[in-house]
C-alpha cells in the first residue's frame, strides 16, 4: 500500500508540475453594469495566461465560456482568477451567465 | 422574467437528468422513492448553504475554493456511481429475474439507494447553488417576474427528465440493468472530465495541452443538445488531453472493476 501511495504523489506532483509556470501573462478584465469592459481581450496563441476578472457590480455574476471552457461564479465586488488555455489562434466568446444579454466578451487568440 | 426562467431552466435539467438517470436505474427497488426525495430535499437544503457560504467558499485555497469543491463534489459523485455500478454488475441480474417474477418493486437493502440518493444531493447541490446565487441577484437588482420565471424553469426542466425517465424504463427489463449500468458508467466519465476542467482552471493540474479537437461546429455545448449529451454521455466539442484521459480512465476502471466483480460472483455462486 504505501509503494501505491507513493506513485500516487508523484504522479500528482508530476501533474501539477506540468501546471506550475513561474509569471503568466495576466489579463485584466473588469464587469461593470453587466458588461465586461474591456469586451475584447487580445492574447497568445499556444500559451496558458490568467485572466483576472473584478466584478464592481453589486451582484453575483457567472463567467462563462463554452467555447474555452470555463466557469466561474463571481460574487459582487470580488475578483476571480481564471487559467485559460493553452488556446490556438481564433474568437472565443465569454459570457456573464447570469446577464447574458448584456455581458458578453470576446477573446481574441493570436499567433 | 424569461432571462430567468432561461437560465433556471439550464441549470435544473443538469440535475434533472441526472436525477432522471438515477431514477432509473433504481427502478423496481422497493424504497427508492423516499431514499430518492431524501437525495432531493438534502441537495436543495445544500445548495442554500453553499450559496450563502460562496463568499467562503471562493476565499478557499487561495481564490481556488470554488474550484477545488467542484471538482471534490464532481469526484464524490463519481465514486458513488462507480460503487453503484460494481453492485449492480453482481446484483442487477438477481434483481431483474426477482422483478419479473414477482411483478413488483423488491427489497435489495439499501445500499444501492443510499448510494444514489447522494449523488441526487450532489447534483442539485451543484445546480441549486448557482440557482439560488443568480435568483439573490436578480431580487437585489430589482428584476421583475422572479417567481414565474423560476416558476417556468424548473417545471420545463423537471418535465425534460422526466422525458428522459419515462424513456429509460421503457426499455426491457431483460437489458435494464446492464443499459442503465452503462449509461452510469458515460455520466461518471463525463463528470470525472469536468472535474478535471475545474482543476485546470484553477492551474492546480495540467490540460495536457490544447483543445484536442473542435466539433463546436457540428454541435455546441451551448446548445440544449449539447449539453444534454454533455450530462448524459460527457459530450465536450473542445475537449483537453486531460479531460480525456479522465474520462477514459474512469470509463475504463468502472467497466473493468464492474466485469471483473461480476465474474468472480458469478463463479462463487456456482462453486
Amino acid at each position: 500500500m504505501p509503494r501505491t501511495i507513493r506513485y500516487a504523489f508523484l504522479l500528482c506532483t508530476l501533474l501539477a508540475g506540468s501546471a506550475m509556470a513561474g509569471d503568466l501573462p495576466t489579463y485584466e478584465l473588469n464587469i461593470q453594469n453587466h458588461r465586461f469592459t474591456p469586451e475584447k481581450i487580445v492574447i497568445p496563441a499556444g500559451r496558458k495566461v490568467l485572466l483576472v476578472v473584478h466584478n464592481r457590480d453589486a451582484t453575483p455574476e457567472e463567467f462563462e465560456s463554452n467555447d474555452f471552457n470555463r466557469e466561474k461564479v463571481i460574487l459582487g465586488g470580488q475578483k476571480a482568477r481564471i487559467y485559460v488555455g493553452p488556446l490556438d489562434a481564433g474568437r472565443y466568446r465569454f459570457f456573464g451567465e447570469f446577464h447574458a444579454d448584456s455581458a458578453q466578451g470576446v477573446l481574441i487568440v493570436e499567433e | 422574467m424569461l432571462a430567468v426562467a432561461l437560465l433556471v431552466f439550464r441549470e435544473v435539467l443538469e440535475a434533472a437528468l441526472i436525477v432522471g438517470v438515477v431514477g432509473a436505474a433504481t427502478r423496481g427497488v422497493s424504497g427508492r422513492g423516499r431514499w430518492l426525495s431524501f437525495g432531493l430535499v438534502a441537495g436543495l437544503a445544500g445548495a442554500l448553504l453553499v450559496a450563502w457560504g460562496a463568499g467562503a467558499i471562493a476565499d478557499a485555497f487561495e481564490g481556488s475554493g470554488q474550484e477545488i469543491f467542484n471538482a471534490a463534489v464532481l469526484l464524490a459523485a463519481v465514486l458513488m456511481i462507480g460503487w453503484h455500478v460494481v453492485w449492480m454488475s453482481v446484483h442487477g441480474r438477481d434483481l431483474a429475474q426477482r422483478m419479473r417474477a414477482v411483478g413488483h418493486a423488491v427489497h435489495t437493502g439499501t445500499r444501492p439507494l443510499y448510494l444514489l440518493a447522494v449523488v441526487v444531493a450532489l447534483a442539485v447541490l451543484r445546480e441549486g447553488s448557482e440557482v439560488a446565487l443568480f435568483l439573490y441577484g436578480m431580487a437585489a437588482g430589482g428584476a421583475h417576474g422572479i417567481a414565474t420565471g423560476l416558476l417556468l424553469g424548473l417545471a420545463s426542466g423537471t418535465i425534460l427528465g422526466l422525458v428522459l425517465y419515462a424513456g429509460l424504463v421503457r426499455i426491457p427489463m431483460k437489458r435494464f440493468f446492464a443499459l442503465t449500468n452503462g449509461l452510469l458508467i458515460l455520466l461518471a466519465s463525463g463528470l470525472a472530465a469536468s472535474a478535471a476542467r475545474y482543476l485546470a482552471q484553477a492551474n492546480l493540474l495540467s490540460t495536457g495541452g490544447g483543445a484536442l479537437w473542435d466539433t463546436s461546429w457540428l454541435l455546441s455545448d451551448g446548445s440544449l443538445l449539447g449539453q444534454t449529451l454533455h450530462v448524459l454521455v460527457g459530450y465536450q466539442a473542445r475537449p483537453t488531453a486531460m479531460m480525456l484521459a479522465f474520462y477514459v480512465v474512469t470509463a475504463v476502471a468502472l467497466a473493468v472493476s464492474a466485469h471483473h466483480v461480476a465474474r468472480r460472483a458469478a463463479r462463487a455462486s456456482t462453486a
